[in-house]
């Protein structure tokens, strides 16, 4: 049944454009609404996991536990990019059309991606969703999102190409593009030269996919200048699908030994703590965001470095945090820019009298980022540090501890600046967001909140969806 | 031996035209140099027992793209006069680019050769003998999804980054 999650929004890109009735860009963003709350409760569905749909197509798509963690992430912040799509009063009626069905596209390669187990396949739904996010950023065509896109498409061909000729490599010595062969292959010849170069670039490329540093170029600009929804998007999930899922997948596959771990310790330990350095100075709300992705991922990086399944646990449990309370950040960004005009946070000052629900999810969101208990983001942060800890890597833990204190510095100016303080003259007319990014900051609060009181019940849930 | 050679030489002419197709001021010109290309990689995949994918390389990427990238150029605005010249003023600069490109990879294919590295087995004769129909339908089914999937997307693409709409009128 999982293989609907790819088929229903292809059939719906093309229902809405087939021009058999009149529709609108508002029936389109319901359309894509509901197809992303269907999405969050169907994987809830006993038959979910069913493969007679997948057999009948003879198809190589499988679906465990891991699948099913990114799937309901995707869900979540798609739905909250709508949710700010339909709000926004700077993209014009004809391209929030466009954009839902670049995002129903978008969610098509996504979904397939998680189901994929073939390392050619994987390339290939990576690309549709990298060709999918260069519109979307440039989707209002000012100068800045254009040139953010170019910078995208630019290094992202990078990444591409590094990618496809570690598959070719890959296909060359294993015979076949599918993961249990690879695998195989991996065991006899893990040590070759050849293949630890085509290792070593999938690595790359996906850490560029990521926006791990130091590849992280083309981010902030993207995150910054593209279009609100399209910020929601890209930062809640589209990097964490294509670069950090895809990692993970290749996990299973690659031969990890102890060198590899080291770079991806050392890679992650970077984007933590230069990106939060990075955050420190911005004075763009959302270019801020984008640094505190990088710093957060970095924290997922570092704890696949610990070589262990806990590290696998922890990261994949961050990523899904992470999605949310950065979704969360970028729609109270869009909350802001919406109101205030701008984006620039020595023009903000005293708005949590004006935006209590913005200002007061935002707490929340970045005392999940911070790692402040009981929030999501603290069970997460805590489950890395335990994972480094036990596999020896007790430098890398007391150092993913320390790096919490520059996120709780820069969140804590950036609250201070925007949200505390006195409310300067102009602003005191100004009144809270539209109803549905309201609806989208409280959604994404109480996700963040519940994790984090749930902890108990989420961590069981979670450790059975890992023995599948 | 010889066949490496001519892999190599084949390898830096796509390399050298590659650069040229899009760094070219004309851009109906980048399309030619473009199907130049495919036309490259179409022999070297017959060389290197691939005949499919050389086939439908010709076919499709030589021929095809080109034809629609040619027809959709010529209805398009030709360049102006500046960016003539900034090209122009950088061809020297391309030149020497390109010769250093291809001697640092020569050198390094010569490293290679040099030491001996112990090449992994090349893939089994089962996937050999794979015929048109395997290799587009039952070996890869999955790709199909995903290649409607990136015509769709392309499609948008085009309509939302060169269609005006009515509030850019």
């Amino acid at each position: 049944m999982f293989l609907l999650l790819v088929l229903i929004p292809l059939f719906l890109v093309l229902l809405l454009n087939l021009n058999l009735y009149k529709v609108n860009y508002k029936i389109a963003v319901l359309i894509a609404g509901l197809f992303s709350l269907f999405q969050m409760f169907f994987i809830f569905s006993p038959n979910f996991f069913s493969t007679g749909l997948v057999d009948l197509l003879s198809l190589r798509f499988e679906c465990d536990g891991i699948s099913w963690i990114m799937l309901f992430s995707i869900a979540i912040v798609s739905f909250a990019a709508i949710c700010v799509l339909y709000a926004s009063e700077t993209i014009a009626s004809g391209k929030k059309f466009h954009f839902v069905n670049l995002v129903l596209l978008a969610l098509a390669g996504m979904n397939g991606l998680v189901f994929v187990r073939d390392i050619f396949s994987i390339y290939v739904f990576i690309e549709i969703i990298a060709a999918t996010s260069y519109v979307l950023i440039a989707l209002d065509k000012t100068k800045k999102s254009l040139e953010a896109s170019f910078k995208y498409l630019v290094i992202s061909s990078v990444a591409t190409v590094m990618m496809l000729s570690a598959v070719a490599i890959l296909f060359m010595a294993a015979g076949s593009t599918d993961f249990i062969k690879v695998a195989q292959m991996y065991k006899e010849y893990g040590a070759n030269p050849l293949i630890v170069v085509a290792s070593v670039f999938f690595i790359v490329g996906l850490f560029i996919k990521g926006g791990v540093m130091p590849f992280h170029g083309w981010l902030p600009d993207a995150y910054s200048a593209s279009p609100n929804p399209t910020s929601v998007f890209l930062a809640g999930i589209v990097t964490k699908t294509t670069g950090i899922y895809t990692l993970v997948r290749l996990y299973a596959i690659f031969d990890f030994n102890y060198s590899m771990q080291l770079v991806f310790l050392v890679f992650g330990s970077l984007s933590i703590v230069i990106a939060a350095i990075g955050a420190i100075n911005q004075d763009n709300f959302k270019r801020m965001l984008a640094y505190s992705s990088i710093s957060q991922v970095g924290y997922i990086v570092l704890a696949f470095g610990s070589g262990t399944i806990l590290g696998v646990f922890a990261g994949m449990f961050h990523l899904f945090n992470h999605s949310v309370f950065k979704s969360l950040l970028f729609v109270n960004a869009s909350a802001l820019e919406s109101r205030v005009n701008t984006n620039q946070i020595h023009n903000m000052s005293g708005l949590a009298s004006r935006m209590p629900v913005t200002s007061t999810t935002s707490v929340i969101a970045f005392l999940s980022t911070a790692g402040i208990p009981p929030l999501a983001g603290f069970w997460s942060k805590l489950l890395i540090v335990l994972a480094l800890w036990f596999s020896g890597n007790k430098e890398f833990a007391v150092l993913a501890l320390l790096a919490s204190i520059f996120t709780l510095t820069y969140f804590l100016i950036m609250q201070k600046k925007i949200f505390f303080g006195q409310l300067k003259e102009k602003f005191n007319t100004i009144k809270e967001a539209r109803f549905t990014i309201r609806l989208a900051s409280l959604f994404l609060c109480a996700i963040t909140i519940l994790t984090g009181l749930f902890f108990p019940i989420i961590l069981n849930f979670m450790a059975f969806l890992f023995s599948f | 031996m010889e066949n490496l050679y001519i892999h190599i030489f084949l390898l830096a002419l796509i390399v050298i035209i590659s650069v040229f197709a899009v760094s070219h001021y004309r851009i109906i010109r980048g399309a030619i140099l473009l199907g130049a290309v495919s036309f490259l990689v179409s022999i070297s995949l017959f060389m290197l027992k691939a005949p499919i994918a050389a086939m439908f390389e010709l076919s499709v990427c030589t021929g095809l793209i080109t034809v629609i990238f040619i027809s959709v150029i010529s209805l398009t605005n030709p360049v102006y006069a500046g960016q003539k010249k900034i090209n122009e003023m950088s061809m020297v600069k391309k030149i020497i680019i390109l010769f250093l490109i291809v001697a640092v990879c020569g050198f390094f294919i010569y490293l290679f050769d040099e030491k001996n590295i112990n090449w992994i087995p090349v893939m089994n004769d089962a996937q050999k003998t794979v015929t048109t129909k395997d290799s587009l339908w039952n070996l890869r089914h999955v790709d199909l999804i995903g290649q409607a999937l990136i015509l769709l997307t392309g499609i948008f693409a085009v309509v939302v980054l060169f269609k005006k709409g009515k509030e850019e009128k």
